[in-house]
């Protein structure tokens, strides 16, 4: 393969959004019927109350929460592989970056929504902000909810900052292609950028700030996030190893979305010379790390419980060790730690392919990991005369394919307006791979296209 | 400033259950039929749970009836965000319904799970939406509720003593629960004065507290023969 150039890269990265195919019609019809089909549920949900959901005493938090801490985690992609691989100026993170961003902010969006379709009574969900009413009411800035608002809120402002800045150059790219209605919408977000030295400069010193701002933030939003379960005294919620615990699998969850995302970027939008096996590669070996660290957790966890023999834990314990949840934890398990392991952890298998089952494993997994830290607990509160079952109901099962939906939808969408691999970055880098990146590639090219 | 507490006596309490049906009947808590509550959404402020202690056909039943325990240190109330849960001067965990907007935190962090959450409207089996009290607001979709000690009667009857020029006499208010219990397993008082029946049982050597060791210093002691 010939390395690319500078107009060949406009071409290539500019071309989703000039020229549009049928399966973009496609795609959009397909996320959008699911889309369309969780807001009917939710709102039929509201209109004849959230007693159509499974919920029930005493397992008052399902589904809803469980996603919400799931797509939180999930924006957690953005932030590690961008800020982090920024500020040590890894190279191979060039066309990677715009892609992870995305996804923060789209999960971000997504799991926002959650805090407010599981409210029994969503349409006051504006008592959670610190709004001056004129009956002088503030919210409880005791509740780790509240925390939520913020955290989540900063995370959310951040990240878009984050996401917008390095887009300006790549505005005014598209600006200089592209004519009509188009050239003027491009030329409004390009905020009249010429490129001179002190553009760049400034725009240079930005993203520095940001990216060295945006890390403590994703670290307590997850935290905080962990917080809603750490704070009660209910048995297995109560632990001091939930912060970080929550990051990792946060983290872990991250890229295992940000490596099924661009393994989808490079087939559809024929990006196969941007995101190279070298990118999965890297990206696979980093995921091998989160599951060692989510496995150290999780071992750690059980651990300790089991030895500190606490016996309204030990119920919750065993619950999912051995009783009903036991299927479900071990199938986590599986997802987490072993499949990771096995597929990147062995050096044959770290292909785009081998990656790409890797991560819709660790997606499975880390969506049951949050399901087992809420559900099992509920269900197991201390007094044996009060325990519960829970079983979700259609509307709740509906609403969660719809977040996936909307995710898909979201990035197919963003993909069409704004190149998705940051033109300028991938030009700056000067695309000149290590002559062992370039072995590498040409090794996994072989294989995977042969 | 009084402290709302109960005592009860689980040697007497023989599980007939008037207790449950009559804060049903005080509180205006909605039925919500046997579908509804084969889902767990059915709403007993107060619910009597039985034990079995021994091997069949050697089985004892113990009967324990639970409400709110009205926490010093209620891990419900930290949690609402919008301060829906809250501690009142006298000690009770006051929930506002009106400031609710169903978060259901609060009753997650209960460890005696005593909330009740409200899954639809409220509606009642003929006629017994004849009855309703007057002096308790109606719980709409999506609301938190539980057990207020019958706070309309102790607000009723301290309005009573202030309008009579006299203090509050010890056994004036019954909570309905209190009021309904045939065996007296219930006492209903103030616990800053000694001199009351409640106080009195509560430093009786047969109390305990529920889930004493969860740290949540509940205004409810039962009391049982120790063995």
């Amino acid at each position: 393969m010939t390395p690319a150039t500078g107009t060949r890269i406009n071409d290539d990265l500019t071309r989703p959004l000039l020229l549009t195919s049928w399966r973009f019609y496609l795609l959009v019809a397909f996320f959008g019927a699911f889309v369309a089909a969780g807001l009917a549920a939710w709102f039929s949900q509201i209109f004849f109350g959230i007693g159509i959901a499974g919920i029930r005493w005493p397992v008052y938090w399902g589904f809803y929460v469980t996603n919400f801490v799931f797509w939180i985690g999930i924006s957690h992609a953005g932030t590690l592989i961008s800020a982090i691989l920024r500020l040590v100026d890894a190279g191979w993170r060039r066309p990677v970056t715009r892609c992870a961003e995305v996804i923060t902010v789209f999960a971000l969006m997504i799991g926002a929504l959650f805090p407010i379709i599981h409210l029994g009574r969503p349409w006051l969900a504006f008592w959670l902000f610190p709004y001056p009413s004129e009956r002088l009411i503030w919210p409880n800035f005791r509740s780790p909810l509240v925390w939520d608002f913020f955290a989540i809120n900063t995370y959310l402002t951040g990240s878009i900052l984050f996401l917008l800045l390095p887009m300006i150059p790549d505005f005014a790219v598209v600006r200089d292609r592209s004519t009509g209605l188009r050239h003027r919408i491009y030329r409004l977000l390009a905020l009249g950028w010429r490129g001179t030295p002190k553009q760049w400069h400034r725009l240079e010193t930005a993203m520095q700030i940001m990216a060295i701002a945006i890390l403590p933030v994703a670290v307590s939003v997850h935290t905080i996030v962990s917080f809603d379960f750490s704070m009660a005294p209910v048995p297995m919620w109560q632990s001091t190893i939930f912060g970080p615990y929550f990051v990792a699998g946060a983290i872990f969850s991250g890229i295992a979305a940000l490596i099924i995302a661009m393994a989808a970027l490079r087939r559809f939008l024929q990006l196969e010379e941007y995101l190279r096996p070298i990118h999965f590669d890297n990206l696979g070996k980093l995921l091998l790390m989160m599951a060692l660290i989510w496995g150290y957790f999780v071992f750690n966890e059980r651990l300790v419980t089991y030895y500190g023999n606490e016996p309204a834990e030990m119920t919750v314990f065993w619950r999912t060790q051995r009783q009903s949840f036991a299927p479900l934890h071990w199938t986590m398990i599986a997802c987490n730690f072993l499949v990771p392991l096995v597929l990147m952890g062995i050096r044959r298998f770290r292909t785009i392919g081998g990656c790409v089952v890797a991560s819709f494993a660790v997606i499975v997994g880390m969506w049951l990991e949050r399901f087992l830290i809420i559900v099992p607990s509920l269900g197991a509160k201390y007094l044996p005369y009060s325990f519960g079952i829970y079983r979700p109901q259609p509307v709740e099962i509906i609403i969660t394919a719809a977040t996936f939906a909307a995710m898909g939808l979201l990035y197919v969408l963003f993909a069409k307006v704004i190149p998705i691999i940051s033109i300028w970055e991938l030009k700056a880098g000067e695309h000149t791979p290590s002559a062992a990146a370039r072995a590498l590639d040409e090794e996994r090219l072989g294989k995977v296209r042969p | 400033m009084p402290r709302w507490g109960m005592a009860a006596d689980l040697d007497r309490c023989n599980g007939c259950g008037a207790c449950v049906v009559a804060c049903h009947a005080e509180n205006n808590i909605s039925t919500v039929g046997a579908a509804e509550a084969a889902r767990g959404r059915a709403k007993h402020w107060i619910r009597v749970e039985r034990y079995w202690e021994g091997e069949f056909p050697d089985v004892r039943l113990k009967f324990r009836p639970v409400m709110c325990q009205q926490c010093d240190s209620a891990p419900c109330e930290p949690v609402c965000p919008t301060y829906a849960s809250h501690h009142t001067a006298d000690g009770l965990n006051a929930q506002v319904y009106n400031r609710c907007i169903g978060t259901r935190y609060c009753a997650n962090a209960c460890p005696y799970n005593v909330r009740f959450f409200d899954f639809f409207n409220p509606s009642w089996d003929r006629p017994l939406q004849l009855q309703l009290n007057p002096d308790v607001s109606l719980r709409s979709v999506g609301v938190m509720e539980k057990c207020t000690f019958c706070v309309q009667r102790i607000r009723g009857a301290q309005i009573q003593a202030k309008a009579e020029g006299r203090e509050l006499r010890d056994g004036e208010i019954q909570p309905a629960c209190v009021q309904s219990c045939a065996p007296r397993a219930l006492v209903f008082g103030d616990l800053q004065d000694p001199e009351s029946e409640v106080s009195r049982l509560s430093r009786s050597a047969r109390g305990a507290k529920l889930l004493e060791d969860v740290g949540t210093q509940p205004a409810v002691t039962y009391l049982a023969k120790q063995t």
